[in-house]
């Protein structure tokens, strides 16, 4: 699946999108933020406060507990503050 | 009904864009335009620029839903939002929403729940540049609050 990230979750990450195949195990989008936090330094600080960042599957805002099975693309990103 | 909803990084004039909204139409008695401006200090200190990120293939989706919604709570005959993004100076326009109807109450609440939904639904984020640096703003729990009112079915009432 394609993740992107926006604003300080990009700027921690260090990069603007990209693939990932994570494990079976990981279902939902709080346990796909929990698993990336454990990839190494930069995701560690990105995601350290998993409660700060929204996340939207295939353009919809979803909640931490929504299921990730069949989505093409996962965003990543602080509270807005558009408008 | 007319209804525009673009993204862009390009200023845009409120004035023309509001008559746009009525020209050539007898039927619309009242018209809002609320247009957000950038400001030249944040919490007392002087700023030399705003720089608006967005993610582009859901901004305009999501924006359209809620315009959508305002649409099926309000008797509109239209509605205008011009959300602009990349870096933006003092002085300059940020957004807009114009609102159109017969009657004064559903384009003032029709404007302001648009707005309240952009301010925390519509996926942009503001960076502050200044002379100490770059600084992303924080989501501000009253923005949070006003978006929240207009959950209770009962609408306008519930902003009160």
């Amino acid at each position: 699946m394609k993740l992107i990230y926006f604003a300080w979750v990009r700027e921690r990450v260090g990069k603007a999108e990209e693939e990932v195949m994570p494990p079976a195990s990981v279902t939902t989008v709080a346990e796909l933020m929990r698993w990336l936090g454990s990839r190494g330094e930069e995701y560690a600080h990105a995601f350290e406060h998993p409660k700060s960042i929204r996340a939207a599957i295939d353009k919809s805002h979803v909640r931490p507990d929504t299921v990730i099975a069949g989505a093409r693309e996962i965003a990543f990103f602080p509270p807005m503050t558009g408008g | 009904m007319q209804t525009k909803v673009r993204l862009q990084s390009e200023e845009f004039d409120a004035a023309a864009e509001a008559a746009a909204l009525t020209r050539g139409r007898a039927d619309i008695g009242a018209v809002v335009t609320f247009t957000g401006i950038c400001r030249g200090a944040e919490s007392g200190e002087p700023i030399a620029a705003l720089t608006l990120e967005h993610y582009p293939g859901m901004a305009e989706v999501e924006i359209t839903r809620h315009v959508e919604e305002a649409k099926a709570r309000w008797p509109l005959m239209g509605v205008t939002v011009i959300h602009r993004h990349g870096r933006i100076t003092p002085g300059e326009n940020i957004v807009l929403v114009v609102t159109a109807s017969s009657h004064r109450e559903a384009a003032f609440a029709a404007a302001e729940f648009l707005m309240d939904y952009l301010k925390t639904r519509a996926p942009f984020w503001k960076q502050v540049e200044s002379k100490t640096g770059k600084t992303w703003v924080e989501a501000k729990g009253a923005d949070d609050a006003a978006a929240a009112r207009w959950q209770n079915p009962s609408g306008r009432e519930a902003a009160e």
